[in-house]
């Protein structure tokens, strides 16, 4: 179905090896990120929400935010970030020149996603553990599932990437799917305010409301068995994702 | 062979490139030459036909030819986020060179190319010329049994060229394979041992530049102004000729005889040139002299 070797982790080191070259810029949002929200609306505009579902509004916004930088940096790497390689660099010609084939490099572009939304996470874990808003230990496992979470975008992403005229067009899912997202996912309001039918609609179609939902409880250290059905849904949908990410991409690179 | 839709970009041609040789295609832009390269490299599938390198099919035994490969494409794709050195490096590492070996050639590569000053520069920073030793020096950095280059001196100004020919030259002395694609005839008629010119995705001669030569165009050429005289008399003695825009040309091994004649039919009024005939006449006789888009 798709071929990939270890040859995968040569075009996952030259996406790290590009990323640290820059490193002072990366670093930045995920450290400024958290702290603006958590001023402006966990502090700011929280102080006229008491609590919700009896959790501190900076406390259940917590977890949001990890999910949001996760999807934000997976999503746009395996987009724009992409895209450029893709098309104005050459770099994926430049690389299947050599005995790496095509779906390797689309896999590492997606791992290297994956790993972008994981470095993040971790680079805000501390600022939420400063603001005490997040439980220890538990909180720890957000870094290894934003790995996950954050495949699953880069997939998304990459099928995008894959079917886009151009970089321009990039902009309609960013609008339409991924900036939805960020507000209907259960991001800053409990699901259950929204209409019935937009809840059932949030839990199948956007992929945030299973990623907000696991992170969560990770922050808060309250397991409940829904999380197993938002990990089987994230986990299938990785699949998915990834899998048709390589064809699309196929069908786009070989001709 | 190979098709796109209707089209066919590559019709069913036939080559076989020795070891230690270096082979040129020579054509008229969308010719097929690109389309073959690609072939070659085994990143365009086939259409149909058989095609081998190092003896292996290009369907089945992709990893194994492309790590003997070297490409130098069209385009250059030179990686922009890192330096020259860190270049070569990066790209050794999607063959599976260990780091040791890797930092060793590309150092080595860099001194072949007279660009160890530059190691540490970004590829934006570079020349045009740079860039293509660049790319030459990276299409070396797995030691390829057979290097293809595709218009490897494209846009660059006389200087950069004769050095990447110097280099070429070089590189055939060590007894590498190359294969290159050039419309740049000169370039073909100083590095080729055999070459190929195609048109319309087909083979049109095969042969040493300077066979060719002798073949299709004759040893020397003489061109002399276009005028209704020079034509008419070019008529009465029989003699082949081509018209070239305002030009006449002849192809003869008797240049002499027919620069006297002609002198004298034009009574010393007109330039009358004699030079060798060259690989462009046979290219420009052989494709015509129609612009190709």
């Amino acid at each position: 179905m798709v071929e990939i070797t270890g040859r995968v982790w040569s075009v996952w080191r030259r996406n790290w090896d590009a990323f640290l070259r820059t490193y002072r810029v990366n670093f930045i949002p995920p450290f400024v990120e958290p702290v603006l929200y958590l001023l402006a609306l966990g502090f700011g505009l929280g102080t006229y929400i008491e609590a919700v579902d009896g959790i501190p509004y900076p406390v259940f916004i917590a977890p949001a935010l990890v999910s949001i930088s996760v999807m934000y940096s997976a999503f746009f790497e395996c987009t724009y970030s992409s895209f450029v390689r893709m098309y104005y660099q050459k770099t994926f010609d430049a690389i299947i020149a050599t005995p790496v084939g095509i779906d390797e490099v689309i896999a590492g572009e997606m791992l290297w996603g994956a790993t972008r939304g994981m470095i993040y996470a971790a680079l805000m874990l501390p600022v939420l553990i400063i603001f005490n808003v997040v439980a220890m230990p538990s909180s720890l496992l957000l870094i290894p599932f934003a790995f996950l979470a954050g495949l699953l975008f880069a997939g998304i992403a990459m099928c995008f990437t894959a079917i886009t005229p151009s970089i321009d067009a990039l902009n309609y899912p960013s609008f339409l799917f991924i900036t939805p997202m960020f507000l209907f996912s259960g991001t800053f309001f409990p699901l259950d305010l929204l209409p019935e039918p937009i809840q059932y609609f949030a839990l199948a179609a956007l992929p945030l409301t299973h990623v907000v939902s696991v992170n969560r409880a990770i922050t808060l250290a309250a397991f409940s068995p829904i999380n197993l059905l938002n990990l089987a849904w994230i986990a299938a949908a990785t699949v998915i994702f990834f899998v048709l990410a390589i064809r699309l991409m196929r069908r786009r690179l070989i001709i | 062979m190979k098709r796109f839709g209707d089209l066919v970009a590559v019709d069913r041609i036939d080559f076989r490139v020795r070891e230690g040789e270096v082979f040129g295609f020579l054509g008229p832009n969308g010719a097929g030459k690109t389309t073959t390269m690609k072939m070659i490299q085994c990143i365009s599938p086939k259409s149909g036909g058989t095609l081998e390198v190092f003896g292996m099919d290009v369907d089945t035994h992709r990893r194994q030819i492309k790590s003997r490969l070297g490409v130098v494409p069209q385009e250059n794709n030179l990686d922009p986020d890192f330096s020259a050195y860190r270049n070569l490096l990066v790209y050794a590492r999607y063959f599976g060179i260990p780091k040791r070996e890797a930092e060793q050639r590309a150092k080595d590569l860099l001194a072949f190319m007279q660009l160890e000053e530059k190691r540490d520069v970004l590829i934006d920073n570079l020349s045009g010329g740079m860039k293509r030793r660049l790319i030459i020096a990276r299409a070396l950095v797995n030691e390829p049994e057979l290097l293809i280059l595709d218009e490897p001196t494209i846009g660059l100004d006389p200087q950069a060229r004769h050095l990447i020919w110097e280099k070429l030259r070089s590189l055939r002395a060590e007894g590498n394979t190359l294969v290159l694609t050039t419309h740049y005839l000169d370039e073909a008629e100083r590095l080729c041992d055999r070459l190929v010119i195609m048109d319309h995705g087909k083979i049109l001669v095969e042969g040493a530049p300077a066979d060719l030569i002798r073949e299709h165009a004759g040893v020397d050429v003489v061109e002399v102004e276009r005028t209704e005289k020079v034509v008419a008399r070019l008529e009465e003695l029989g003699l082949n000729y081509d018209l070239a825009g305002d030009v006449v040309q002849v192809f003869t091994e008797r240049p002499n005889d027919v620069a006297r004649e002609l002198l004298e039919v034009c009574r010393h009024e007109a330039a009358v040139t004699v030079r060798p005939a060259t690989l462009e006449d046979v290219f420009l006789r052989l494709t015509g002299r129609s612009l190709r888009e």
